[in-house]
């Protein structure tokens, strides 16, 4: 029963992936993102991590995809026209040096291994995973709200439209180069 | 019967290799922010496979703090991109090649 559940999330995080890196319409790509992150939400359940299959269903499928599909929108005009390739010898060489480095990996796995022994109940539950964050990691989560604090501000401020005064002096003499920082 | 811990491990090499593919590869920087956070989350299901193997809750931990931080990374990159869009007006990664010198 567990296996055929980790063939069938496997597949799908494997289908997802495939459309994430293949397809041509960003729209399918950030819902195929959304597949993989349901998949995987289900792997995470199969490893007693309850608490981490919600946060990832919350954090990454709620609000990350949102903001990628939101994005995708706001850009929706311009994104499918792309200027031809200039670099053509890169993708091969990208997907060749990409499949050595996957046999790397896969050579270093020996199933060999002790199956793993039965979880407790109330591993990965929410209360151990709060119990150990408020311990030990208390410091770590506080740095965490910070980097949070920080994310907020940045895009704030990266993402504040440039600042035209009403009275704007005329231009002067040459239009600024492309790129150059506007405020 | 239960899924051997290196199934789990050959998953996420598929799913890491499939985003260093697309950040290599494609030149929508769309797509190329998608394929990391694929890494990232192939990178996740190896913390919970081994927390699983080893009874150890703080591989949850650790992708608690992934999320957190690929949440943080995501907003900023976002923001950096409808910034690049509205003076450059496009996101083709190639076309932006300020710093190339």
């Amino acid at each position: 029963m567990e296996v055929i559940i980790f063939v069938f999330a496997a597949l799908g995080a494997l289908a997802g992936g495939l459309g994430v890196v293949a397809s041509r319409l960003p729209v399918r790509n950030a819902l195929s993102l959304l597949l993989v992150l349901g998949s995987l939400a289900v792997t995470y359940l199969l490893l007693a991590a309850q608490f981490i299959a919600v946060l990832q269903v919350i954090v990454y499928a709620g609000a990350i995809v949102v903001l990628f599909l939101f994005v995708v929108m706001l850009l929706h005009r311009q994104l499918g026209a792309m200027s031809p390739d200039r670099l053509r010898w890169q993708g091969p060489v990208a997907i060749g040096l990409s499949a050595a480095f996957l046999i790397l990996m896969l050579l270093t796995l020996r199933f060999a291994t002790n199956a793993a022994a039965p979880a407790p109940a109330e591993f990965g539950t929410v209360e151990s995973v709060g119990r150990a964050l408020f311990t030990s990691f208390a410091l770590p989560f506080e740095v965490a709200s910070v980097i949070l604090l920080v994310g907020i501000i940045a895009a704030v401020v990266i993402g504040r439209p440039a600042s035209r005064p009403v009275a704007a002096p005329p231009r002067s003499s040459a239009p600024s180069p492309v790129g150059a920082p506007r405020r | 019967m239960s899924v051997p811990l290196e199934a789990y491990l050959a998953l996420s090499a598929l799913l890491f290799v499939l985003g260093t593919t697309g950040v290599l590869v494609r030149r929508n920087a769309l797509v190329v922010f998608m394929s990391i956070e694929l890494m990232l989350n192939a990178v996740n299901l190896t913390f919970v496979a081994f927390a699983r193997q080893r009874l150890a809750i703080e591989g949850q931990l650790a992708v608690f703090f992934v999320v957190v931080v690929a949440a943080v990374e995501v907003v900023v990159g976002l923001a950096i991109l409808i910034a690049i869009f509205r003076t450059r007006d496009t996101v083709d990664i190639d076309d932006v090649d300020l710093l190339r010198g």
